[in-house]
Formats: structure tokens, C-alpha cells, sequence
């Protein structure tokens, strides 16, 4: 009897697997080939606007800098030179320390991040040991929602916040004596404060809670090892 | 759509032409809201993400169409969903390559073209029943249909919510930008009035074709 006279065993009889096997291999191996092609041939082109960008984002937050290096942080050593190439990953934490025309450590531009309102921020921010303050600060990525998240990278008044941020070590020189906070639009009083964003709220106090949690961090081992920050070569 | 019966095959140029505006993928079908909305709030960016849709359209078109007699039925949506995934990192790699500040402008949408149903509703409707060219020229239209109301969208939103276009500023100095158009809400409104305007337009259009018609 026929599948389609009504016969329940022939009705039920799996279709064959190879053409289907055959077919979900091919199509994956094909694709595959594409994604494997197109990532070869587009990695340079990508790892160049990334360096580029990186680097733009440097000059941006410290802007008395003309060339700048990259140093990374090895424990119970302090800092050493490290020469990242396009696309290279180092195991150790890395910063860049920016040089102005006589030689002088003109910043040091850090990388830090954590979680915004939508998704992950990743910023950049330039730290002077001379004037002991955050002196500008870069979002190199985020999802924030457009028109009003997105404002911690356009909203002039949130930038000022930047500009001389306090982040002085303690007496003891292993601490930051006031650790960055965030405060309500129109609150600010003290120099280490955030000024937020209204409409914004979540954002702002993000960048503040980044911006805090990787200064206390980055900025007791600079100043510890400051003289390994040099501009020799 | 299905295959078109005997005797009723449309002319090979009405597949790329219906996608333009017969069978609109956004201002007709109502296909593909989700980047529609989210990423039409600068001219820009709607039409970067238009062009990105074409792309993965135009070459899942072309492939499923390729394989549509080697692909049993029962794997076939599987197969399709891995090809258009494929397209859809291609396009993200591309985009990373072209322009950083493009790829974060359009965020986590490039990876959303994945599931934007147009994309695969031309898949299993019309590139696994029909041939290569017409399967081309299908997705050329619907991409390009995409494309064109997406920048319309993009267009309005722009010039009402930044008072610029492309970047450029156009509206005058003392021109406060309303900001609800950047937002979602914007989005909807946005294409509400679109919708009107295009249904305005077919129901003109109507009485005349049916005069013609009869004529």
C-alpha cells in the first residue's frame, strides 16, 4: 500500500539523510571558504583603522603630545616598552604615554571599560601626573541609545567634566584621596565630582564608575614607577 | 512570491521593478521594521544599512537560487539561515574595513540582518523557486526598494531631529531639533507619515489604472 493510501509506516518513513547530510556539508564548507576568505583579505584594512583610531583617540585626550609610546605593566617589575604591531595582542595591560616636543612626559592615555545601559563602553582617557588630574576622556565604543545615552560622547557640558578631573594620590602616595564620583546635573562642588546628565542618568554614572574603578588602579603604579615612564629609547 | 503560472509569467524587468515600488518591502509588505526604525535616525546611516541589505540579499539570493535543486526541502531553512549568516559576516567585515565610525554608527543592527525576514522571506518564496537572473533582479529591486524607503526615513528623521542631512547642516541657525525623531518613537511616526503618503499616492493611482483599464 501506498504512503499516500494511508499506510502509517509508510507515511512515517524518515527521508533519506544523505542528501541532506551532503547538502548542509557543502553549503558549510562553502561558507566557510567565503568567511575565511573575506577575513584575510579584509584583517589588515580592519587592524589599520583600529590602530589609526587608537591613535587619533591618544592625541585627542592628551593634546600637548607629539609622539606617544606604549608601555606594559608587568607585575612586581613595573613598566616596560613594548612595541605593539597592527593587530597584536599583549598578555600584559597596556598604556600610552604621550611625549611633547622637548621630551617630557606630556600623559598618559589609558584604556578602560565596563557596562553602560545597553552594552559594553569602552573608553580612552589621558591622565597628567603633573597636574594630578584626568584631562580628557574619549569613548572609543558604545551602544548607547541615540539622542540620549549617547550624549556622554557629544553633550559639551558632560565633556568640561574632563578637563581637570581630580584623581590625587593620598598622603600616603598609594591611593586616590577622593575617588571619581558621580553627582546630579548642577551638584557638582568638588573637583574629583562628575557632573551627570539628565536624561542620561545611567550612562554618566557608567563613564564614573569606569573612569573610578581604572584610576585607582592605573594611577598609584604610575606614580610609583613614573622614572620607567621615559622617553629613551 | 510563488512561482507565476503559465501564461501569466511577468516580464524579466518587472521582477527588479516590483521591489521598487509594487511590492515595497517596507512602505507594502511591512517587512524588515526592526532596522527600519532603529537605524533610519540619520540619512547615513539608513542608507549604509540599506546597501548592506542589498548586499546580503542580492548574494543569499544568488546562491540559494544555485543550490535550490541540491538542497533538500526538510534542511532547506537551515541552509538558508547559514547562508545568510554568511553574507551577514562578510558585510560586517567589509563595513569594519571601509569605516570604524560607520560600523559603530550601525552597531549590533549589521548582525540583526540575519534574522530581518525580508531577507530570508526572498530566500524561500522566490530564490529557491526560480532561476539566477531573476533571482538577481528580484533582490537588486527589493534591496533596492529597501534602500530607497529606509533613506526616506533616514532623510525625514535627520533634518527634523538634528536639522542636518548627510551631516551637513540645512535648517537654519535658530532651528531647535526635535529630538523625539532620533528616537524610536521617531522612527514610528516617521514612517506613519510615509505610509500615508504612499497610500495616498496608490489610491490616486487606482481609478486612474482601472479608467485605463477599461478604456
Amino acid at each position: 500500500m501506498s504512503a499516500a493510501g494511508g499506510d502509517p509506516v509508510a507515511a512515517h518513513v524518515p527521508p533519506p539523510s544523505w542528501p541532506m547530510l551532503r547538502a548542509m556539508v557543502s553549503v558549510g564548507l562553502l561558507c566557510g571558504l567565503l568567511i575565511t576568505t573575506a577575513y584575510i583579505a579584509t584583517r589588515p584594512a580592519i587592524e589599520r583603522n583600529r590602530a589609526e583610531a587608537l591613535q587619533r583617540a591618544i592625541f585627542e585626550v592628551l593634546p600637548a603630545a607629539r609622539s606617544a609610546r606604549t608601555f606594559a605593566w608587568v607585575e612586581g617589575q613595573g613598566f616596560e616598552r613594548v612595541r605593539v604591531e597592527e593587530g597584536e595582542k599583549t598578555a600584559a595591560p597596556v598604556l600610552h604615554v604621550g611625549f611633547d616636543e622637548a621630551g617630557g612626559v606630556a600623559g598618559v592615555a589609558i584604556e578602560a571599560a565596563g557596562m553602560g545601559y545597553q552594552d559594553v563602553i569602552r573608553v580612552l582617557y589621558g591622565y597628567s601626573p603633573e597636574r594630578a588630574a584626568v584631562i580628557g576622556m574619549v569613548v572609543l565604543e558604545s551602544r548607547e541609545t541615540p539622542g540620549l545615552g549617547d550624549r556622554i560622547e557629544t553633550d559639551p557640558a558632560f565633556r568640561a567634566n574632563f578637563e581637570r578631573l581630580d584623581v590625587a594620590l593620598d598622603s600616603g602616595g598609594e591611593r586616590i584621596a577622593h575617588p571619581i564620583e558621580a553627582v546630579k546635573h548642577g551638584e557638582k562642588e568638588a573637583p574629583w565630582q562628575i557632573d551627570g546628565i539628565t536624561g542620561a542618568t545611567i550612562s554618566s554614572n557608567a563613564i564614573a564608575r569606569i573612569l573610578q574603578e581604572s584610576t585607582v588602579v592605573w594611577i598609584p603604579r604610575i606614580h610609583s614607577k613614573l622614572a620607567q615612564l621615559d622617553g629613551g629609547d | 512570491m510563488a512561482a507565476a503560472e503559465p501564461g501569466m509569467e511577468p516580464k524579466t524587468a518587472d521582477e527588479f521593478w516590483k521591489g521598487l515600488w509594487d511590492e515595497n518591502p517596507v512602505l507594502v509588505q511591512v517587512l524588515g521594521m526592526c532596522p527600519a526604525l532603529a537605524v533610519s535616525n540619520t540619512a547615513i546611516n539608513a542608507l549604509a544599512m540599506g546597501l548592506a541589505t542589498l548586499f546580503v540579499l542580492t548574494g543569499s539570493n544568488l546562491v540559494v537560487s544555485m543550490l535550490r535543486s541540491f538542497v533538500p526541502k526538510q534542511v532547506r531553512i537551515a541552509t538558508y539561515i547559514l547562508v545568510i549568516a554568511t553574507f551577514v559576516t562578510l558585510v560586517d567585515m567589509f563595513i569594519q574595513a571601509i569605516s570604524l565610525d560607520l560600523h559603530r554608527a550601525l552597531g549590533a543592527f549589521i548582525s540583526l540582518i540575519v534574522v530581518n525576514c525580508l531577507i530570508l522571506g526572498r530566500a524561500e518564496a522566490f530564490a529557491s523557486r526560480n532561476g539566477l537572473g531573476r533571482s538577481l533582479l528580484d533582490a537588486l529591486g527589493m534591496g533596492a526598494g529597501f534602500t530607497g524607503a529606509l533613506l526616506s526615513l533616514g532623510a525625514v528623521r535627520e533634518l527634523l531631529g538634528a536639522g542636518s542631512l548627510f551631516g551637513l547642516r540645512v535648517m537654519p541657525e535658530g532651528f531647535e531639533p526635535w529630538v523625539v525623531m532620533l528616537l524610536p518613537s521617531g522612527g514610528f511616526l516617521t514612517l506613519a507619515g510615509w505610509l500615508l503618503v504612499f497610500n495616498a499616492i496608490e489610491r490616486r493611482r487606482a481609478p486612474a489604472a482601472l479608467t485605463e483599464e477599461a478604456r
